[in-house]
């Protein structure tokens, strides 16, 4: 009988602990984004988006970074998604099922977990001296690419894996080609599932700093880039680099940065999160 | 010319002997039923004729199988060709989620029609084969998922029609249906006896007397008997496919 009481006892506990672990975290954020919001949000305007940086503070404005941003992920795009979409589809539709192919599906979920400055170390070395590509925004693209590889490859391979094998033989069975079916028939019914795991990936790769230092982009950045090839910075080198200032000032403008930063990361998850629940009421096999 | 001719089809999936000794002839423009209980090889076998095991590893085959009078396990025979002209309905419908009009297109697109207009007539006539025409005529562009089972699976008659082939191979196609759209399946499988030749899977005793012409009888991988229908279910000459075919085991 006892036992039953301590079980009853132990289960509300449970509930309680779970309540408040769950208010803990949640409580952090709130106090994060309202701390964030109410030093920054006033600092926002116009010109905080078309200036460019400053040692006065209150005429600094992002406009290297956020356009930095955007042609970083605007190139790691270009290179990672073509390549993780095609690497993806080959393991899941095309290889054969050997200990060869363990081994490598083993080490691209383990590639996931390397910390991002090694993949700056290796993109410095690589990218910046032997290709020479200097700290330059192609360089910084490279670097971050390889940093989202595994994840697009995983949720390519995840999204292609959910495709049923009945699609497989129907287009097998009107004579279509291996490539025929993957092509025209699985990646398209597969797509949702992939296009969430980019942007996720992407929205991983906005915020990346690490790396980006490591081959040299730039803290101080006076101009705006107009070819992959220009030195760059990005939204979090900034916010950064205002960070470690003295002057309260520019903590202002790094609460504002990261108002920015954050804004456009809830806005990259929002799309995958909308695209997934589409795609998961269009298809119901 | 024999659509379908096997000689001594053996099918091993690793160690296991699926097939043994398989050798039966098919007549063009007949309706041929394959029966027996669950794991008995008969699928096994429709799919060795048009060569959909060969995704499974595992899958070795010995013996010959001709299809039109051509070995089609040589080395010379492309396979997209062998099966654009022996096409295959499936147990579940299967259409492609996509608009009931591409369902049908996709065939013809992916051997290389272009033309739209010659697309357009072609999915008209294939799907007025399979009497779906005028039940889907003003929603082509609607997706083939929304339709009943009954006409997803007249549907993807319709899309194997397209290709034009000469030989259709049916998994147990109404199974997954009711009664009456099993009717209509049925049906159709009797109108399209006249131009095609047609080798039907099912577990449906009354459905294989009713479709058939000729009755191919499995038994643990065994052909135990081969006959005309009427011969099969009213006068069987092994005592295994009498035992069958009356329901005391199976």
């Amino acid at each position: 009988m006892s036992n039953i009481r301590t079980n009853r006892l132990l289960d509300s506990m449970f509930k309680y602990v779970g309540i408040a672990c769950t208010l803990l975290a949640i409580g952090v954020l709130a106090i994060f984004l309202g701390d964030i919001l109410i030093q920054g949000i006033r600092r926002i305007d116009w010109s905080f988006l078309t200036s460019l940086p400053s040692r006065r503070a209150e005429r600094a404005g992002i406009l290297p970074a956020w356009t930095g941003t955007a042609w970083i992920l605007g190139l790691t795009a270009i290179i990672a998604i073509p390549l993780g979409i095609s690497a993806g589809s080959y393991l899941q539709e095309y290889g054969t099922k050997n200990r060869l192919a363990y081994i490598i599906e083993l080490n691209i979920a383990n590639l996931a977990g390397v910390p991002s400055i090694i993949y700056g170390l290796l993109g410095l070395q690589v990218f910046v001296r032997l290709f020479a590509f200097g700290g330059s925004l192609l360089a910084g693209a490279f670097t971050l690419s390889l940093l989202i590889l595994p994840v697009i490859i995983v949720a390519t391979r995840e999204a292609l894996k959910a495709v049923p094998n009945s699609l497989r033989e129907a287009s097998y069975g009107m004579g279509a080609t291996k490539w025929q079916t993957t092509w025209l028939q699985v990646l398209p019914a597969a797509s949702g599932g992939i296009l969430t795991g980019i942007i996720l990936a992407l929205s991983r790769a906005i915020g990346e700093t690490a790396p980006l230092i490591v081959i040299g982009a730039l803290a101080y950045v006076p101009f705006v880039a107009d070819s992959p090839m220009d030195e760059f910075t990005v939204l979090p080198i900034q916010i950064f680099n205002w960070v470690s200032r003295p002057q309260a000032a520019f903590l202002v403008n790094a609460a504002a940065a990261i108002i920015i930063l954050l804004g456009i990361t809830f806005v990259m998850n929002g799309i995958a999160i909308y695209l997934r629940n589409r795609w998961q009421k269009k298809i119901s096999w | 010319m024999k659509p379908i001719e096997a000689k001594n089809v053996n099918v091993f999936y690793g160690e296991n002997h699926v097939l043994k000794d398989i050798s039966l002839t098919i007549k063009e423009n007949t309706v041929t039923a394959f029966i027996g209980p669950s794991g008995c090889g008969k699928s096994t076998f429709l799919r060795t004729l048009n060569r959909m095991n060969d995704y499974i590893e595992s899958f070795r085959k010995k013996g010959k199988v001709y299809i039109n009078g051509k070995e089609i396990y040589d080395k010379d025979v492309r396979v997209e060709d062998l099966r654009r002209k022996v096409g295959m309905v499936f147990q579940k419908p299967n259409p492609f989620p996509k608009t009931i009009y591409e369902n049908v297109a996709y065939g013809l697109k992916i051997h290389g029609m272009k033309d739209k207009a010659e697309i357009d007539a072609r999915v008209e006539k294939s799907l007025k084969q399979a009497v779906l025409w005028s039940e889907v005529k003003d929603k082509l562009d609607k997706p083939a998922l929304s339709l009943s089972g009954g006409q997803q699976q007249r549907l993807c008659i319709a899309r194997t029609l397209a290709v034009k082939p000469t030989i259709i191979l049916m998994d147990e196609p109404a199974s997954a249906l009711d009664p009456l759209s099993t009717a209509k399946i049925e049906e159709l499988i009797h109108e399209l006896k006249e131009k095609y030749t047609i080798v039907i899977v099912t577990h449906n005793m009354q459905q294989a007397a009713r479709v058939s012409d000729r009755t191919a009888f499995f038994y643990l991988g065994e052909l135990v008997e081969y006959d005309k229908t009427s011969v099969i279910f009213t006068h069987p000459s092994n005592k295994q496919t009498e035992n069958y075919i009356t329901g005391r085991f199976g």
